[in-house]
């Protein structure tokens, strides 16, 4: 049966060969030579120099951030989806899918002007006579661009999760006594865990490596590990160096898929 | 059903080889122009796209146009080959480099009557800079980098670099954000050479742009023109070819080249080394220098064109005698062009840049 189908996965392994590993092998050749093709670790122990080291703390706390808040966002959301009845529930998340129909860069740049000085938000806070917002060029800017971009993808891993739960799990913790609160703690989050890990790999490993978010609405005042690395692709011409923080990154993104194995083991992230 | 499913996946399996191998077979392969083609790779929007027209019109060379961003991410491609380019069109310290790496080839000035006559003496003099004998590269477009200021959100007139640290006027400066251009701001007001690979003097410099970092509200290249419009900022670092644009659409924006000196640069016309087509190479490049096509050209990207046969032919005064579009460069002092640092001084530069921006 299996050895039938083997030939139907033909175009897909010519696809990530040619698309996925080799080009994976090129950034590990880059990234452990130099200029002259000699073999070197320094692109990957630049990494602690400081201007490096305080980019990917930067990055790392950003993107914490932005994964709790997405989190408590996504949580509440997905437990509403998963109790109403079938046919509300897919116009419910059409509009959360809906934005992302939109291209991600025009999505971000429509925030940054939004958020500008003499941008939309603050000539309504204005006519309003309301003291106007300072968040754009901030960190505070990043994480909103962050959690707007990523949210759906929090919901729909946990949504996934929390819609399996068979009710009548919970009403038989009902029936023997436990509270809602008791219930939820002891019951829904548990169960929900496969679903809350892939949550939180598809808004963290994004939002750890983005530059876009933080170029647009950063403008250039933060400096995240991502735009260090297109820094050096694009304007420096460094790609050793490039590829050699590329490959550090890759080490906190294996350590979050690592992560997600051990708790994810029924694959719900992929029931996307 | 099931016999047809499979005869499905089959037919499918069938188009996408077929598909697979016109693509591959596409890359070999492109239509020519009767006369063969010439591959240009040029900075974004720094053309008329009608003028590319009428060369192919004229000559029948099919014209393949690229374009890039800036100069380092043009270079490693040029230098890898992957595309055999002809032209390309570089900046005074990349030409610089490219010169030094052997990948340039010599002009023909007797195959472009138009370079030789059309462009102005001063410009080839300037271009020695980077190019001695002007042996490699032509003029296309030049200008300076500057301050661009809207009178009705400063307290006085803007003329020196020094005032874009003036604490009240925080969160209303616009830096350029690439290296050699912050740097040469912060270099020209500490009276240092924009090209010093001097320890102390970068080191100063680097500090003075950390000192100013909280007062600017942004680090931008092209954004500068259209936050400069809407009145986001009130001082901004901006090349000279943009600001007459940015004037015309806000008429309260004002263009000064600040006291203590600045960048004059000049981007070129280079052919490379291994170009297939050399000949219309040639071709290209003298076209592009007759002077109806040059003043097309600098009307739609408002950059200072070289060639004076050109600027002769335009038609408004305010803009033929601008000061903007062509300053009298005798008039100012401490005038400099980049030029290449080599890659150590590159990588020095980069370090202290990155150094600015995390901080």
């Amino acid at each position: 049966m299996t050895s039938k189908k083997n030939w139907l996965s033909v175009p897909y392994l010519f696809w990530s060969g040619l698309f996925i590993i080799v080009p994976l092998g090129m950034v590990v050749y880059y990234g452990l030579t130099d200029r002259t093709g000699a073999f070197t670790l320094d692109n990957i122990t630049a990494i602690a120099s400081a201007g490096h080291a305080k980019a990917l703390r930067l990055s790392l706390l950003l993107s914490l951030v932005s994964t709790v808040i997405c989190f408590l966002l996504a949580y509440p959301l997905a437990m509403i989806l998963a109790q109403v009845q079938v046919k509300r529930h897919n116009f419910i998340i059409l509009i959360f899918i809906l934005p992302m129909w939109m291209n991600f860069l025009l999505r971000t740049l429509a925030w940054q002007t939004l958020l500008e000085k003499n941008g939309v938000i603050n000539h309504v806070l204005s006519f309003l006579h309301l003291p106007t917002l300072k968040i754009i060029n901030t960190p505070a800017a990043i994480i909103l661009g962050m959690v707007y971009n990523f949210l759906p993808f929090m919901i729909l891993p946990l949504y996934n999760a929390l819609a399996k739960i068979d009710g009548n799990v919970i009403n038989a913790a009902h029936d023997l006594g436990a509270g809602h609160i008791h219930t939820f703690f002891r019951i829904i989050l548990p169960l929900s865990i496969p679903g809350i890990i892939s949550g939180i790999t598809m808004v963290f490993i994004p939002a750890l490596t983005t530059f876009v978010i933080s170029s647009l609405l950063g403008g250039g005042k933060l400096l995240l590990i991502g735009d260090v690395i297109d820094l050096e692709f694009t304007k420096t011409s460094n790609w050793h160096l490039g590829s050699g923080l590329s490959m550090v990154l890759m080490i906190f993104i294996l350590i979050n898929m690592v992560l997600s194995a051990i708790f994810d083991k029924d694959g719900e992230g992929s029931m996307l | 059903m099931r016999k047809e499913k499979r005869f499905h996946i089959k037919w499918i399996m069938v188009m996408l080889a077929l598909t697979a191998s016109v693509l591959l077979c596409g890359c070999a392969s492109s239509n020519k122009g009767v006369n063969g083609q010439v591959i240009v790779y040029n900075w974004g929007e720094y053309i008329d796209p009608e003028t590319i027209r009428m060369f192919e019109e004229e000559t029948g060379i099919e014209v393949i146009y690229d374009e890039f961003e800036t100069n380092e991410s043009m270079y490693p491609k040029v230098e890898s080959g992957a595309v055999a380019y002809d032209i390309a069109c570089p900046s005074d310290y990349m030409i610089s480099r490219m010169i030094e790496n052997g990948m340039l080839s010599e002009i023909n000035y007797d195959n472009m009557p138009n370079a030789k006559s059309n462009i102005g003496a001063q410009y080839y003099e300037q271009a020695r800079g980077f190019d001695p004998d002007n042996t490699y590269a032509i003029p296309y477009c030049w200008g300076t980098v500057g301050i661009l200021y809207n009178r009705t959100m400063v307290d006085e007139p803007i003329t020196r670099w020094e005032q874009l640290w003036d604490e009240k006027y925080a969160d209303d400066i616009l830096m350029q954000d690439s290296v050699r251009d912050a740097f040469m701001v912060a270099e020209k007001l500490n009276g240092d050479s924009m090209n010093t690979l001097d320890p102390d003097e970068l080191t100063a410099a680097k500090d003075l742009l950390i000192e100013q970092k909280p007062l600017v509200q942004a680090y931008v290249v092209d954004q500068v023109r259209d936050k400069m419009i809407g009145g986001e900022a009130a001082i901004g670092v901006i090349y000279s070819g943009e600001a007459i644009y940015t004037q015309k659409e806000n008429p309260d924006l004002v263009y000064v080249i600040p006291e203590e000196g600045t960048n004059v640069w000049i981007d070129a016309w280079v052919i490379l080394k291994n170009a297939p087509n050399k000949e219309n190479a040639e071709k290209f490049i003298d076209f592009m220098c007759r002077e109806d096509i040059a003043l097309m050209n600098f009307d739609y990207i408002t950059y200072s064109t070289p060639n004076v046969a050109a600027r002769e032919l335009i038609e408004d005064e305010s803009i033929k005698y601008s000061e903007i579009a062509f300053p009298d460069l005798s008039q100012y002092e401490n005038l400099e062009t980049y030029i290449y640092l080599g890659e150590d001084g590159d990588s020095l530069y980069n370090e202290l840049w990155k150094e600015v921006k995390a901080h």
